[in-house]
């Protein structure tokens, strides 16, 4: 399937009076969701920035359906909407909008669980790799040697592969997508909502702040994440696992840019030394290789 | 009264709140195992595996994902159920007044058991009482009749009030008590408890942008909002004593609302009590009576919202002896509660019961006996 921007369409989700700071990269995420599934979607937001964004109640700058829910609830929520959707024969799809501390930290058992179950719920982790909510302290998504408030020297331990362990459960569906290719992920979110059952995209979503750097330069740093390696685009369907345009084209490590490019435009990286940086190139071939011998594992069988 | 094809059985208290729930037809049931409540959760997924409940039954991870599951279920329109115990009705305490904030008409069974450690499954009303001020209406049990007609009833009341309400069944003493009980007809329970109308309060379906629970423009929308669950469940007593008048008079069976007064003509001395032990208390009435000592006994059905009327009844009364099957730092939490209506001079505690000590008739007798006669030195009487 092929997604033209300029046919999307052009209904607005996100409106006037949503506040969300300048540059968001989840924001851009969220339009893109309702794009795709504005009349179907139902969303089930826990504590996060998603839930502050939204503006000040009795209002919304999210034209979407929401239920904000505590923050370790929002699989388990949209779980019960999805049922009730069922018994009452409305057509909808629930929704997880959260982020990667309500994913992959605290709501982690119940994400776990959703999709054991199988439940007919698209989760989507906004993942800009940490608790930027509560003004960047780090989660298990912060990728190692990145300042937060919580580990001021840089992390010490390596970023969580959600993605990776939610495939483990069997469920029909995960990919990861960015706010760089909207395209991309327009079209995941239109692939998911096709499957019943638990579906995850794992969503990678700068976050200016919290990553020290110019609110301009949004897009630019997702970019610059695959570009660089950093980041995979992937998809696992129906049994089989592949790599997605642009980063299908980067198997070759000599194709991606150096993760220089990416690093420099961010403050968080800004203490790291020439040999911290040369190990995390290595670290993230290492990433390479093992998702890359995961795909030929994952083949479908002829 | 019309004549009812009542279905005359034999059920534990578990069962009793199954049955209660398949006559209710909820669509979405969702709840985590744990002793004593374990029974009432596996007849239910053996009603909707035999088809004989047309719900979705959500295994979940734990009882946080049993109520927010239900919340999610209740939020989109459905009539959701889940039960719990102790420990698992503690780990849902966040989602406990996320739900009553939401004001979600959830229906949650809570078979009352002691708390670790150690690890006890036995019976005490500490784990209840300690959601007394979560937003949920809660109401306690005698018997396994009751059990099942409060359960019914407690779906009309949180549908009407558009508060959660928490049923809740002494473990073991009448969750896994066989008792003789009548299972009204389908027929009567549908025309009790109409489906539930999915648009109120509110209902999250695609296609309408409602957003619920983001930050207010103004603390003050927040605090107005806290104001009206308060005035709500000061109506929901009203509702409390119209719905179980309107369930008496289609099954034949009323309890008194609030509270049930049993043997108040004439006394001087009131007897207050929750839950199973009611019974036993009741037994040491009568025997006292007998005695010739004039002693009457009101039992607490609802302890949230709490029965200040009703209890404000027993002004008059010499003495008022209130049984905590529970005990707190400060006391006992009813000894408290009827304290603040009638005055700490007229009300003699007694704490007993705990962590599933059998407390006998004879006891009851003894007690309520040395209470009124003033031989005890303290407020609050630890036996």
């Amino acid at each position: 399937m092929t997604v033209r921007i300029d046919l999307l369409p052009k209904t607005k989700y996100v409106v006037p009076g949503n506040s969300a700071c300048a540059g968001c990269g989840m924001m851009i995420g969220l339009k893109v969701l309702g794009m795709a599934l504005g009349e179907e979607a139902v969303l089930s937001i826990p504590a996060s920035c998603a839930s502050v964004v939204q503006g000040l109640g009795p209002k919304s700058g999210v034209a979407l359906p929401i239920l904000n829910v505590p923050f370790a609830s929002a699989a388990s929520v949209a779980t019960g909407m999805s049922e009730a959707f069922r018994q009452l024969g409305v057509k909808g799809q629930a929704v997880v909008w959260a982020g990667d501390g309500g994913t992959a930290d605290i709501g982690f058992a119940a994400v776990s669980a959703a999709a054991e179950r199988n439940s007919d719920v698209l989760y989507i982790m906004y993942d800009n790799e940490a608790y930027m909510n509560t003004g960047i302290q780090r989660s298990s998504e912060t990728p190692k040697g990145a300042w937060t408030t919580t580990t001021p020297t840089g992390k010490r331990e390596a970023k969580k592969d959600v993605a990776l362990i939610l495939l483990a459960h069997g469920v029909p569906y995960v990919a990861t997508a960015n706010i760089a290719y909207p395209q991309d992920f327009y079209r995941k979110i239109k692939r998911a909502s096709e499957i019943r059952g638990f579906k995850f995209i794992h969503l990678f979503a700068p976050c200016p702040p919290g990553w020290l750097f110019d609110p301009s330069l949004t897009v630019e740093v997702a970019r610059k994440a695959v570009e660089t390696g950093v980041f995979i685009l992937w998809e696992y369907d129906n049994g089989e696992l592949k790599l997605n345009p642009p980063s299908s084209a980067l198997v070759d490590k000599s194709r991606r840019k150096p993760l220089v490019e990416y690093l420099k435009l961010q403050g968080r990286y800004a203490h790291l030394s020439e040999d911290q940086i040369k190990q995390m190139e290595e670290e993230i071939d290492r990433k390479w290789q093992f998702l890359l011998r995961f795909a030929q594992a994952a083949r479908p069988r002829a | 009264m019309r004549t009812l094809a009542v279905l005359k059985t034999a059920l534990t208290g578990n069962y009793a709140v199954a049955h209660a729930v398949r006559l209710a037809k909820p669509h979405v049931i969702a709840a985590y195992p744990i002793t004593p409540q374990t029974t009432i959760v596996e007849k239910l997924s053996e009603f909707v595996a035999k088809g004989e409940l047309k719900a979705s039954f959500v295994n979940v991870e734990s009882e946080f994902s049993a109520l927010a599951v239900v919340y999610g279920a209740a939020m989109a329109g459905a009539r959701a159920f889940t039960a719990t115990s102790s420990h698992g009705l503690f780990y849902m305490y966040e989602m406990l007044w996320w739900a009553a904030g939401s004001r979600a008409p959830i229906v949650m069974a809570v078979v009352t058991r002691t708390l670790g450690p150690p690890w006890n499954i036995h019976d005490e009303h500490n784990d209840i009482l300690a959601i007394r001020d979560s937003g949920w209406a809660v109401a306690m049990a005698s018997n396994v009749q009751e059990v099942l007609d409060l359960t019914i009833q407690a779906f009309k009341l949180a549908e009407s009030a558009y508060i959660p309400v928490a049923v809740g069944l002494d473990g073991f003493v009448l969750s896994h008590t066989v008792e003789s009980i009548e299972l009204p007809p389908q027929e009567a329970v549908d025309e009790f408890l109409p489906p539930r109308r999915p648009d109120l309060p509110l209902r999250l379906r695609p296609g309408e942008p409602i957003t619920m629970g983001n930050i207010p423009s103004d603390d003050r929308l927040h605090a107005e909002h806290l104001k009206n669950i308060y005035r709500a469940s000061q109506e929901a007593k009203k509702l409390v004593k119209s719905i179980d008048a309107e369930y008496g008079k289609l099954v034949g069976r009323e309890y008194g609302g609030m509270v049930e007064g049993f043997e108040l003509e004439g006394a001087r001395y009131a007897v207050v009590c929750m839950g199973a032990w009611c019974g036993d208390a009741k037994e040491a009435v009568r025997s006292l009576r007998r005695e010739g000592v004039p002693v009457g006994l009101m039992r607490i059905r609802f302890v949230r919202p709490f029965p200040d009327e009703e209890v404000a009844e027993l002004s008059g009364m010499d003495r008022v002896v209130v049984f905590d099957r529970d005990i707190t730092p400060a006391g006992g939490i009813l000894g408290r509660e009827v304290a603040s209506v009638l005055g700490r001079d007229k009300v003699v505690n007694v704490l007993a019961g705990l962590a599933g000590v059998d407390f006998k008739a004879d006891e009851f007798r003894k007690a309520v006996k040395h209470a009124v006669e003033g031989e005890y030195a303290d407020r609050v009487v630890l036996l």
